[in-house]
Formats: C-alpha cells, structure tokens, sequence
C-alpha cells in the first residue's frame, strides 16, 4: 500500500508556497522563483481503477460545484464531457485485446494533466489568468480571465471548459489549496483502490516502476508510464497497460505537444502582454491564426471581444 | 464473512462470483487490489456480465444467471475427481468420513422423501448411521460406500465440464481455468478467499449456491487459515448489525430462534435444541444456547423474569410461520394486515412484483414511511404517468411520513461484513423536525403501553411485562442500548470454588460468563464482551496490526469474542502445527492455542484429545453433507430458476424450479415461459448509487442519472436496437422503459445447443428523487423465494425486449 497522507491537522497552517513561487504568468514577464518547490504529481493508475467515480464527486464537493442531472445516452460517462463544473470525468473504453482474445475494460480519468509545459498558459493572452507554480501546479486565475477560450485551443489534451455563467474559464485546479497546506488533491483522498495516489514526482516514478511490474508478470508486456515528453512531462500521469497505445484509452492523446501557432504566439505575448497590445490587435490576431483551423465557438468569441473591449 | 475485509489481502486467488464486490463494495475492493498488487494474487470474476470487477481480474468467465450450481459442482468434481483436495483436511475436519444410513438416495434430481402435493422433504432418510453409544460412525479411511465422500463423488461425477459448459453457458477452457486455480490452493501452503454476495443469494436455490461453495472451500482446506472464507459481503454499512440482532423473521437476537407454535413451553423450545456432541470429546457450542436464551429472556422482561414463570417465555409471541418479506405482502394482499410501519423500509422497490405490492399497500387503513428520505413507497398513491400508474382516488390508505435522523445525526454502532462492531459519534444535529427512530419508537411504545394499562385489550401482558427501565424511557441512548445486548451480573457471580469472579451490577466480559439460571441477562449472546466491565469496546480505534496479517486485535471488536477469523483452530494440523509456515495462524504451543487472533476454540485443550475445529457443530467438523439442515437436500443440485429459458432442465428434465421452493398459492401462472420470453434478465446495483436512497442525491444523480438496460452487440442488432435508444423491456408481470447500453460486455451465451440472450437492468432508479423517472425494476421480478431463507429469485428471470420508435438520445 502506498503510505497514505496523514489527515491535517484542524489548526490553521501557512501555505506552503504561493505567489512568490511562480514559474509562469499568462502573458506576463516574471522573475521565476530562484528555488523550485519540489515537484509534485498525481499518478492514475488506470489498471486499478473500477470506475467507481467517487474521485468525481470528491472533486464537486470539495471545489462546491454543482453539475446537473443529465441522461444516459448508452454510455456510462457522466456528465457526457468535461464541462465548466466537471473538472474530470471518467471515461469507459471497451477494448477487444487482439493479442489476448480477452475483452478489457479501460476505465481513465480524464481531467488536467498539469503539463510542465502548458499549453494552455502560453495561449492565454490575459495576463495573470493562468499560473504555473514551481511544483508544477498550473491553475487558473478567474478574476484575471478575459473567457476567450484559447486556452482551450491551446491545451493538446482538450481540457479546459468556458462557463456559459461568467464566462471564464475552468479546469482542474490539482487542488492548489489542500496542497498549499500539505494535503493531496480530493480525487485522491476519496479514491477506495489507491488508483490515484500523490506526492512528489520522484516518488510517483517509482511507485509506477512497481505498479508497471506487477502488470509485465500478468502479462501486459507493453505496460508503462505515461507522462509526455511532448509538454515537457506532466504532473499527472497514467499508468497504463498499454503504454504503447494511448489512443486506446478514450483518446488520450498519443504524442502531446503544443501547436507551433501557440508557440509563435507565445512569442507575442511574451513581451507585449494583452493590455499593451491592444485588445482589437489581439482578437484580429488570435482570430487568424488560431481560431482558423482550430475554431473557437463563435459565442466564446463575441463574448470574448465584449469582453476584453469593456475592459480595454 | 467467515473472514475479514482486511484478511482479503492474504489470499493467493481471489473468486469473485454471484456478486460484483468493486461495484456493490468499492472500499472494501481495496484489500483485493492489496493483494493483487503485494501479493502477486491472481483475481477471476465469474459472472453473467463482464462488470466492474471483472475489468480488474485476471480471468473472467461469463456464466449464465441462475446456473451457479451446475458451474459450482462442476468445480467439486474437479477437484474429486482429479484427486486435487486437501486430503488430511478433508479427512479430519469435514464429515468426509461419516457414513450416511441406509436408505438414502438420489434419483432423477429428487433426494429420498419428496411429497410432491406439501412441495417438502421428509429429511429422516438423510442421516448419519450410528452406533450403539449414540456417536455417529465414521470410516477414516474414505472407502466406504455410504460415507459422504464417497456419496459426494458419486453425486457430483455427472458435472463434468463438458455438462458445466451446456448448461451454464461457459466455454470449456475458461471454466477449467478457474477449476485450475481454486486447485493450486488445495494443499495448505496457498490460500483462496471467496467473495459473493446477493448474486448467490437471490434465487431460488440460493442458499445452495454459498454451500456448494462452502464445500469447495473444505475440500481445499480453505476455511480458518488467513486469506481464506466464504465471505458474504453485506449491502449495507450495517445490514450485518441488523441480522445480527434478530430481524430475521423466526430469529430473535444473536440468531437464537423465535419459539414456535409446537413449542408451549419453554423447556419444550429448549429440549428440541439442547444438542449433544456426535463425536466423543466434542465441545458442541450450542450446549450453551439455554444459558443465552435464559439471558436474553432476563434483558426483555427484568425482574418479571423468574424461573417460575419460564423466565417470561409464555410472553413471547409463537410462530405459526415465517412472515418473510415475500409472506407479508401476500398476507397483505389478501386485504388482511391493517397498518404498515415502514421503518428504512422502501418495499414498493425493494420487493419482487412491484404490481402486487402497490396492490397490497392498497388494500392498508394505513401506512406509516420512518425514513430520512422520502420513498417512493411513501408516495405509492400518486399517480406518475407510466411509472407509477395508480387511480389515487381509489385509494384510500392515509400515509404518515415521519423523518428520521441519518446514521450522521445520531450515536450508535455499525456492524461491518467482517462482523466488526464499529461506533460512531453524532457528526450533525437533526436536519429539522427529524427525530432519532429509537425517539419515536420510544414514544409509541410509551404511549400504546399507557392505553393498554388504561383501556386493556388482547396482547396487554407483554407489553406491560417488558422491561422499559432505561433512564430516560423516552430517549433510551444508544451507549444504553448496546450495554443492554452485552449483558451484566444480576447477582454476585461465584465460580465453583465459590470465588466471586463477577459482581453484581457489573458488565459481562464473554457470553462464558451467561448463566441459565437467570442470574445474568444480556439481550444478543454473540456480542457480549463488546461492552464489558472496560468500557465499550466498539469505540477502540487503535490502527495497529502486530502480525501483519491484517487481525487489527484492537479495533473495534468482532464479534464473536473479538474472533476476526472463525474456525481458526483449522489453521492447524491435527497435531497443532501450522500447515505451512506460509499460512502460520493459530497453533498449539505446548500449553495452550495461541497466534495472532482469539482461538476458536478452548485454548487449552490438546490436539491430543481430537476435539474438532467446529466447535459449532455437533460433530466437531464442518459438513460437507448437511443431514436434515437445509429444505431442499443434504448436497446441493442443479435446479433451473422457476423463469429459465431451456424446455425442461437438462440434467433432470423432469424437475420445475427448486421442487421445495415455495409457490404462492401454487401459483405457477405467475411466471412466463422461454417462448414468450426467451431472454434471461439479471437485476443489480450500480457503484454510483445506494440502493433507492442516493436517488434522492444530486451528485449520484449526476453521475449516473437514468435507468438503462444492458444489452449484447448481437442483441441490438437482432432487435433493431441502437446505442442510447429507448427499449421496452417486460415480463410476464409488468414492464419497464430505459436506454440501451449497448455493450461487448454482454455476450449471448451457448445454452443446451441454443443461443441465450441475458440482460442487465441496474435497480437503483425510481419515481421519487432526483434521477431520471423510471419504473420500479421489480415490476418485472417474480415471487418465488430460496427453498431455505424465501430471498426473492432477483438475479435470474425472463424478460422480452424491444426498441421504442422515436428519436435516439
Ligand atoms: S492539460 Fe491542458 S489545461 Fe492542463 S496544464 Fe496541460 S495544457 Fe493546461
Ligand atoms: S475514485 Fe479511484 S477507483 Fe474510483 S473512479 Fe476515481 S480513480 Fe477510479
């Protein structure tokens, strides 16, 4: 069993980093923090995973967000996508192993993988909307988001969801603030079977070295940790039978990395955060060289230019 | 659970069968992907559908629902009949080598004794022959003919896998796999734990399923040594609680029975139980069952107790039979029960054939729902379009609803499948007007009882003779409660030498301390010590394991005797050493049993005086053959459900359903037949919900939020059916409306030379909460109980099938 957090205690604790940990601002020049945290990961390991969804409910009530009661269509993901109010979701795979003759069943947790190189960040033309700790922690500043979606665009695993309600954008937050005080994200404490597990990313590495070698002596010869080299690594990494084949896995993505559009705007915003630029440059900007082929929904896009005009 | 949740970790081989434990107990799982992951276990899931379980094992093997027997005994021959038991096990522990009198025999599916017209057994043909002095004759070396293991080969040779694959559905190699693994644990050096839970027991031969379980158990030795068991996983956080302390219909606490009609008095109730050993040196538990029924007798009536009065006996209520879940509604039914207390009770979803029950709760004056939620039964009146079609106007019941605290609002106990007595701390005060159940059942007592001492009436004696001195006889506390089912001295108790070795008024330490004299009481025998003269023991939360074997001595305590394996003393050879130092458990040390638990036995008796390790039984080993014990046969055999899909049964054609099962009325017209309805239903829960309750939750709701069917690839095509379609489902007694979750994880099966289609409809949606609407699911299940404990045949039924026309979510 690996060694679960001790509860917390019931006193008030300091956080353990905050703003002076920073790495990375969202369309802003920062110092970035002269020592790193240590880096921290959530490891899923899939092939322990029953599907129970209890992680899910942990991460509405802990984040006291509500959902609504949706239906079935035929499926037994639900909601039927990430939503801004579902920052992870299980997802069902049935999959016919051609080599075995057996069927499996393959059940992940979709969600942010807390890429140590965010996509998402370097889209963001907000300043301050997106954060990145030197844990690795990437979250989301809502006063400073602008609801213009390119993080969505920008992110190669999909994740983040603009609300309909506010016009923000959101997606898991790795619980920044029950690690903030020592403790692992919510997902991970409701979690009956120890599939989700937490702590630094050494530690992490080698608990999935153990995990991966009990799955090879039952015969799952190409299992292996997933944990992309494509966005520099994540903070959250799988497990997987077979590490070989992602795209088996609900379609998690096979070789992640950050469109070259973002990189170059990236570039941009780097030394011109949004404000200075301008808001009718940036939209017209974005507007063709991202949203083109990758489209952003016209709604977020008119809600979008009203709002970064007011703001302007 | 003859073991723990926390022992799952020790097994070698995990079976998961007739139940769906990562589904129905997600935390409890933890243990199995314990010992998968530390262990190097292997886990194999059998079962109708490919479920969340299964998506964690290393073999799984689809079988059809209800042909649990056939696949069981096919797994006894196995092992018979390739010689892979745990011979000395066997030999010495199990009544292997009891020989059975003559006259008993087995023909055509039907044991010696059938009455066709009573559908019973006349059971004095199925005992063991006895010699002169009274002991039951045993022939060590197995080769008599008439001694159970031979009877046994004879019985189950006819199982071969050829017969296990025709009739239960499962290719060949896949249930020989399984036979394969539950061998490699039949020699004392590995250990096979099995888990099952209302997927065994909802059917009509329910209770024979866990035995022939049991029985594989024995001859694999796999019962008293760690990682082992039979292990009942229980569906609620304290159903385990609830049996043990006596709901069960012919039960009283500590499952001590209910006197009976033909027992007037109380040494005639006594003398037909005062059971004496069939072996010499045997220690027969049960001896002691008069000094338990004399205490529990003392806890109910106080000081109106006396042994001139039987200790109260005459004012217990007399059986004339069983009124079982399925039994209450029929009486009801017949117009003849007036009102209804529902406490935690939500029976228009929980009981077979929804149609009758809303009939039945018709035909009441009134209806009382004690429940923290509002339940679709409290709403049985109302009219919600196709979901729950009644005419309200023609109903006249009048309906309380009085809302209950949730176990979060109150103190009180939890008794966990591994028979574990847990307490709890009220986390919350009382949501509104809800009062605590013991509250109001306080009240009503207090208040019928003053009307009876004030108007009189039949039934007065009892209830003024009951023993009600709680300090405050409107909130009897649950610290108050759970002291009373430990029991105390009611005098100064003195051992032979006339020592005082408990003082009167003091708690007693072990149910060894109940006397039959009626100087002590204590109102459930087995938990006694939970609450002895050291305080209440429930409340030990030390999370320390000195063996490692997962015991935790000093949390909570479970009962019996803080005993977290039973049948311990097996762990051992007959000369008192471990079988392997592998599964090194309890052991003689030279003195006395000792290891890592509390024995199962007299600590200080010697191997040497050959007293058997089920101190239980009356003959000091486990059954392998049950003698008269069970309604339906001393082995167990292969019974089609009363709804199967197959002409007749093809291993004995001539037998309908369980023969002893019982009918209604005889009422076969009840159930349908394969050619209207040649599809094999199975009902469960799903992980995201809590029975009917967490209906009524938003998150649950969320993550699951409407009733589906699931349904095969080939199915769906054969129907016309397409993924998250509306579908008709019906049986010959009602219908219900779901999408189709179409899904390779339900296969057709290859049945007797024919294809079956079976599908899956969770149960947990209703008409009242917060979930989509849908039907009650037991719309379509059928009255028909287990020949033994009437549990309704849920898990194996026949429907039809067809897509609803009209736009596809
Ligand atoms: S997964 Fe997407 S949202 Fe999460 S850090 Fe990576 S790029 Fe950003
Ligand atoms: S709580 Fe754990 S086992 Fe349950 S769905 Fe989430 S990751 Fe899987």
């Amino acid at each position: 069993m690996f060694q679960p957090i001790a509860n917390p205690t019931t006193k008030p604790v300091a956080p353990k980093f905050g703003d002076k940990d920073l790495i990375r601002r969202s369309a802003s020049n920062i110092t970035p923090a002269a020592q790193r945290q240590p880096e921290v990961a959530k490891l899923i390991d899939v092939s322990k995973c029953i599907g129970c969804k209890a992680c899910q409910v942990a991460c509405l009530e802990w984040n006291n967000l509500v959902e609504e009661v949706g239906i079935n269509v035929g499926v037994y993901d639900n909601p039927h996508d990430l939503t801004p109010n579902t920052w992870t979701l299980m997802r069902y795979s049935e999959y016919q192993n051609p080599e075995s003759g057996n069927l499996e069943w393959l059940i992940r947790k979709d969600g942010c993988m807390h890429c140590e190189d965010p996509g998402c960040l370097k889209a963001c033309p907000a300043p301050g909307a997106i954060v990145q700790y030197s844990n690795g922690i990437v979250d989301f500043v809502h006063d400073n988001c602008i609801g213009c979606g390119y993080c969505v665009k920008g992110c190669p695993f999909n994740i983040p969801r603009i609300s309909k309600v506010d016009n923000k954008a959101y997606k898991c937050s790795l619980c920044v603030d029950r690690v903030a005080v020592g403790q692992g994200p919510a997902c991970q404490k409701a979690c009956p079977t120890q599939a989700i597990v937490f702590g630094t990313k050494d530690e992490m590495k080698k608990w999935a070295d153990f995990r991966i070698k009990d799955l090879k002596s039952r015969g799952f010869k190409n299992a292996g940790l997933y944990d992309p080299p494509g966005v520099s690594g994540t903070h959250v990494m799988y497990v997987l039978q077979h590490a070989d084949k992602p795209q088996i896995y609900a379609n998690l993505a096979n070789n992640p990395s950050i469109s070259p559009v973002v990189e170059i705007w990236k570039g941009v915003t780097k030394y011109a955060g949004l404000a200075a630029m301008g808001a009718f440059v940036a939209i017209g900007f974005l507007h063709h060289i991202i949203a083109g082929p990758n489209r952003v929904s016209a709604e977020d896009e008119k809600n979008a230019e009203k709002l970064t005009e007011g703001k302007a | 659970m003859t073991n723990s949740w926390t022992d799952i970790k020790n097994a070698d081989v995990v079976w998961i069968m007739g139940g769906n434990a990562a589904e129905a107990h997600p935390c409890g799982f933890k243990w199995v992907t314990e010992a998968k992951a530390e262990r190097g276990a292997k886990l194999m899931v059998v079962d109708p559908r490919f479920n969340r379980s299964a998506a964690m094992a290393d073999h799984y093997a689809p079988i059809r629902a209800g042909s649990d027997i056939a696949f069981l005994s096919g797994v006894v021959n196995y092992l018979l009949s390739n010689d892979k038991i745990h011979k000395e096990y066997v030999r010495n522990y199990t009544n292997a080598a009891f020989v059975v009198q003559e006259g008993y025999g087995f023909d055509e599916g039907l044991f010696t004794g059938y009455n066709e017209s009573k559908r019973t057994y006349d059971r004095s043909t199925w005992d063991y022959e006895f010699s002169a002095d009274g002991f039951a004759v045993r022939d060590m070396t197995l080769e008599h003919p008439r001694c159970v293991y031979q009877l046994m080969k004879k019985h189950f040779e006819r199982y071969t896998p050829e017969l296990v694959e025709r009739v239960s559905g499962t290719p060949k190699d896949k249930f020989l796999k399984v036979a394969e693994w539950v061998a490699s644990t039949a020699n004392g050096e590995r250990a096979m734990t099995i888990m099952y839970a209302l997927g065994w027991t909802q059917h009509s031969h329910g209770a024979q399923n866990i035995r022939t379980a049991a029985m594989i158990q024995l001859l694999c030795g796999n019962i008293g040594i760690p990682g082992g068991g039979v292990n009942a996983l229980r569906g609620h956080s304290n159903v385990q609680g609830i049996t043990d302390v006596g709901t069960l219909t012919a039960a009283i606490p500590g499952y001590l029975a209910l006197p009976a009609e033909s027992e007037p008095t109380l040494e005639s109730h006594l003398g037909k139980r005062t059971f004496k050993p069939l072996l010499p040196n045997q220690t027969s538990y049960w001896q002691n069952y008069r000094k338990f029924y004399v205490s529990f007798l003392k806890s109910y009536f106080g000081a109106k107790a006396t042994p001139e009065n039987e200790f109260g006996y005459q004012w217990m209520p007399k059986l004339d039979t069983p009124y079982d879940a399925l039994r209450m509604f029929d009486v009801m039914h017949q117009g003849k029960t007036t009102g209804l207390l529902c406490q935690g009770f939500n029976p228009l979803m929980s009981i077979a054939y929804s149609g009758k029950t809303v009939a039945a709760l018709s035909k009441l004056k009134f209806l009382v729902s004690m429940d923290p939620i509002e339940t679709d039964t409290a709403r049985f009146w109302e009219n919600h379009g196709e979901y729950n079609n009644v005419d309200t106007a023609k109903i006249q019941t009048e309906v309380f609803m009085l809302p209950v605290t949730t176990f979060a609002e109150e103190d009180g106990s939890f008794t966990n499948s591994s028979r574990c007595i847990q307490w709890k701390w009220q986390a919350a005060d009382a949501y509104f007007e809800a009062r605590k159940d013991i509250e109001i059942l306080s009240d009503l007592f207090t208040r019928i009882r003053k009307l009876y001492e004030k108007d009189g009436g039949k039934g007065k004696d009892p209830l003024l003779a009951v023993d009600w001195s709680y300090k405050d006889p409107m909130h009897p506390s649950a610290d108050e409660l759970l002291k009373e089912l430990n029991g105390k001295a009611l005098v100064d108790l003195k051992d032979a030498d006339g020592k005082v070795v408990r003082a009167a008024g003091q708690q007693l330490a072990s149910f060894g301390e109940m006397r039959d004299d009626g100087s002590t009481d204590g109102s459930m025998w087995i938990y006694t010590g939970v609450y002895g003269p050291t305080g209440n023991l429930a409340q030990r939360r030390e999370n320390t394991d000195p063996s490692g074997l997962g015991v935790f001595p000093t949390w909570g305590f479970a009962w019996p005797a803080n005993r977290r394996i039973q049948y311990n003393r097996a762990s051992a050879d007959p000369q008192g050493k471990p079988w392997s130092d592998k599964k090194k458990y309890m052991y003689w040390d030279g003195q006395r049993w000792t290891g890592p638990d509390v024995p199962d036995y007299v600590p200080t008796i010697p191997p040497e005086r050959a007293t058997g390790p089920f101190i239980m039984n009356q003959e000091g080993v486990s059954r392998l053959w049950v003698r008269g014990l069970m309604a339906d046969g001393p082995f167990p055999a292969h019974y089609e459900s009363f709804e199967s899909p197959l002409a007749a049964n093809p291993i004995f054609p001539k037998i309908r359903g369980n023969p002893v099962a019982r009918v209604f009325n005889n009422d076969m017209e009840i159930f349908g037949s394969a050619k209207d309805f040649p599809i094999v239903a199975t009902t469960y829960r799903l992980v995201e919900h809590f029975h009917y309750w967490t209906k009524s939750v938003h998150a649950n709701a969320v993550i699951q939020p409407e009733f589906f069917v699931e349904i095969s690839e080939e199915l769906a095509k054969e129907k016309g059916i397409k993924p998250g379609q509306l579908v008709r489902v019906w049986s010959n007694r009602g219908q219900v409306k779901g999408k189709a979750v179409v899904t390779k994880r339900m296969i057709p099966l290859k049945v007797d030379g024919k294809i079956v289609h079976q599908v899956g409809l969770p149960l947990n949606f209703g008409f009242i909460g917060e979930t989509k609407k849908a039907s009650p699911i037991n719309s379509l299940t059928p009255p028909v109980g287990d020949a033994n404990s009437q549990t309704p045949e849920f898990k194996s039924f026949l429907v039809n099938i067809e897509p609803v026309p009209g736009p596809v979510a």
